[in-house]
């Protein structure tokens, strides 16, 4: 290893980043900050929403611009932000962590990127179309979604259908790059069981997209052409078949779920040993729970046709699949805990966040397995409890993570710490924010409150007032993150290769890391991951590495 | 990753895509495969509507004329067999025939194009003429795209066989390409089997 190989500085300025780079970590972080600009945008939707029901009456928006309200809340958070986020963690840690000096098809990866602000305008213009934005959920039902009362060619539902499309074309072209990066681009001596758990899970999640998009993107296609040319595949005065929509959307969007939460239980997998010093509890299950999880999740879509007249058969076939779904999760869960068992535990805000969001995915697991079971399904079927339980998937568990994430990996990245006490007020807000906003959902859907409506009997009004002054905190809470992300990186304290004593290849890189990653000096990689407390070395050579970016950051 | 040699080096490829040629063809792969669900959705979605129709044709139709779309049927396979002679000769690095062979695959394609062409335009019902109208255009609309991108992509190789010393990169191109057309020709397969042969 010579000094030429450790490149003291990051190649380019700041510039870069609103350029068309192709650099992975480039573009990593250009995902992540797009991903936050909707988020921010899908969260004043959402304080709109709140606002609307902390009273009983219609009184703040228009019962319609409601209806767009909880539409565009929906889509913008999971096709705008959730899907961004972790296609830019995937950036930025699978190149990193398989010593790969990028990904398999830069370019392509440039372009998947720059379809996101596309679509993203696209959905955003809906907003100012003289129908306005689409109103039917973020699922789009037809008969619903093909109401075109304007009778214009240009109205919401076309533009939703077409942002839609366009972010499966983007996560599709993503989908096949991580897979061929991660099957062909590994450091020597990496085989599949030394690999990283967070590229097994992305490996799991994107071979899920690759496998259920395109059945999203041809009902799209479909609806498209009923709404726009007037065909008949769901009309039923044309022989046509709604469900059949409701089938094609939900092989895909049940999925979808595990494309979110695979990689953050692939984050917790990586955070847990570093905060616990222990190795990762049952690395060869976890690794392979993964892909049980892929292939029940492709089985088990029907359950959110219950009360949509499917037959008995097939629900109760589906109720099985569905709860099978919590084996190789409590296998995950179950190694989590083990990790944690007797660790060092250190309580940083990504440990914290790790441990919050463990805790808010079990809660979520639990009315998970009750949703799954028909008799109760049908009774809070398309009730608050339902709303309650995915907010309990997406923010309390995956979104958690994904801060986790951040706080965890910033100093690789930019080359600066992130503040602890920020990070620490963070946690807290988001922790009791996310609770107070989305536990009181629950029992408002066992009591029969129906989702997407803006008034409702006052006798619901109590946990209501309590679910909005959650939002609230929630909405708060990202005050001191984009406090902490700017003031941090702009003169943050300067990060070490490795301030968290972590093991893995992204951290015997300087930080930030040179363009390329190792260049031509990869190390071979001896042994599996996660060895803490055990002093074996990960890699050939890694005492002179680390020698090496000590002394580099000595003199800088 | 270490067997292709170093290219050139410039701007574009500093963290260049020259570099990992081998894994153009596993990245097409997983997108044929990906590609191949958006047919199966099609498929699936052809049958649940068709088998729970109650009037499946619309009025005045009585069913799809079979005899054009079978010799249609009989040219596409066969150019698939033209195409494996066609690579036949490159690895004997005979290239004329190989060029001619290429050109044989293409003009079957195309013929493919014109035979559907005419199909089309002898048709009494349309797009919006039910479920039965949507799915036939549907289904063979959505697959003559492919053809037409898979005659494109031949035609792209054939030139790039003109450039000299090419066939370092043209080769894999000329391997997707091939395996693109495969795909085309089993997917028709299917197709021609759902949507003629299938006699309620």
């Amino acid at each position: 290893m010579t000094s030429t190989a450790l490149s003291p500085e990051p190649p380019a300025t700041w510039r870069r980043y609103f350029g068309f780079s192709t650099d992975a970590k480039v573009i990593g972080i250009q995902y992540i900050v797009v991903a936050f600009f909707f988020f921010l945008v899908g969260g004043l939707l959402a304080m709109i929403i709140r606002g609307e029901l902390i009273t009983p009456a219609s009184d703040l928006v228009d019962r319609t611009v409601y209806n767009g309200l909880y539409t565009m809340h929906g889509t913008i958070m999971l096709f705008l932000f959730i899907f961004p986020v972790l296609n830019g963690l995937n950036n930025l840690l699978i190149p990193t962590m398989i010593g790969a000096p990028d990904m398999a098809f830069p370019r392509l990866n440039t372009a998947a990127f720059w379809l996101v602000p596309v679509f993203g305008i696209l959905l955003i213009a809906s907003f100012f179309v003289p129908s306005g934005p689409a109103t039917s959920g973020w699922w789009s039902y037809p008969p619903v979604s093909l109401q075109n009362p304007l009778g214009q060619l240009i109205n919401g539902e076309f533009l939703w259908v077409l942002a839609v499309a366009l972010s499966g074309v983007s996560s599709i072209m993503g989908a096949v790059n991580f897979v061929t990066t991660i099957l062909r681009m590994r450091a020597p001596g990496m085989g599949f069981f030394r690999m990283p758990v967070f590229c097994w899970t992305a490996l799991a999640a994107q071979s899920l997209q690759l496998i259920g998009l395109p059945a999203l993107t041809g009902g799209a296609v479909m609806l498209l052409l009923d709404l726009s040319v007037g065909t008949s595949f769901y009309r039923p005065e044309g022989g046509g078949d709604p469900v059949l929509y409701q089938h094609f959307f939900w092989f895909y969007s049940h999925p979808a779920v595990y494309v979110i939460i695979l990689p953050v239980f692939g984050i917790f997998s990586e955070l847990f040993p570093v905060y616990s010093r222990k190795p990762l509890f049952g690395y060869v299950y976890v690794c392979l729970a993964s892909f049980i999880i892929v292939g029940l999740g492709l089985i088990v879509w029907v359950h959110h046709m219950f009360p949509s007249g499917v037959t008995q058969w097939m629900r109760n076939l589906f109720m099985v699949t569905t709860m099978l779904i919590a084996v190789p999760t409590g296998v995950k869960v179950f190694a989590w805990l083990g990790t944690l068992w007797r660790g060092k535990i250190r309580l940083t805000t990504p440990m914290l966040f790790c441990l919050g969001g463990l805790f808010n995915f079990v809660f979520a697991g639990i009315t998970g397995v009750m949703l799954a079971t028909v008799p109760i399904d049908i009774h809070v079927s398309n009730t608050y409890f339902v709303v309650g339980h995915f907010h309990y998937v997406i923010y309390g568990a995956a979104v958690m993570g994904i801060f986790a994430a951040i706080y965890h990996w910033f100093p690789k990245f930019t080359g600066r710490m992130p503040y602890e006490g920020l990070g620490k007020l963070h946690f807290l807000l988001t922790f009791v924010g996310a609770n107070l906003n989305f536990l009181p959902m629950h029992p408002l859907g066992l009591m029969g409150m129906p989702r997407r409506v803006s008034s409702y009997d006052p006798e619901f009004a109590f946990w209501n007032v309590l679910a909005s002054l959650g939002a609230f905190l929630l909405g708060v809470s990202i005050i001191p993150f984009l406090l902490n992300m700017i003031s941090s990186w702009a003169r943050g304290p300067r990060a070490p290769h490795n301030p968290w004593s972590a093991i893995g290849l992204e951290w015997l890189l300087p930080s930030p890391p040179a363009e390329d990653n190792f260049g031509e000096h990869v190390p071979t990689v001896i042994s599996r991951p996660y060895g803490y407390g055990s002093g074996e070395p990960l890699v050939e050579h890694q005492a002179e590495i680390e020698r090496a970016l000590t002394l580099q950051e000595a003199n800088r | 990753m270490t067997s292709t040699p170093v290219p050139p080096s410039g701007e574009s490829v500093a963290h260049g895509e020259g570099q990992h040629a081998s894994h153009n063809l596993t990245g097409f792969i997983i997108f044929l495969c990906s590609e191949s669900v958006i047919f199966l959705a099609f498929f699936s979605g052809y049958a649940i509507l068709r088998l729970s129709a109650l009037d499946w044709l619309p009025a005045g139709v009585d069913g799809l004329e079979w005899r054009m779309p079978l010799i249609n049927t009989v040219v596409l396979v066969s150019s698939s067999l033209t195409m494996v002679v066609a690579e036949h000769f490159k690895g004997k690095e005979k290239i004329w025939l190989f060029r001619g062979f290429w050109l044989l695959t293409m003009a079957m394609g195309a013929y493919f194009l014109y035979g559907q062409a005419v199909e089309w335009s002898g048709l009494t019902f349309g797009f919006t003429s039910g479920t039965f109208g949507g799915t036939f255009y549907l289904l063979t609309g959505f697959h003559g795209l492919h053809v037409l991108t898979g005659i494109l992509l031949m035609g792209l190789m054939l030139a790039k066989s003109f450039v000299p010393g090419n066939y370092n990169g043209g080769e894999e191109g000329v391997k997707a390409t091939s395996l693109f057309w495969h795909f085309v020709d089993v997917i028709w397969i299917i197709l021609f089997v759902l949507l003629y042969v299938w006699r309620a």
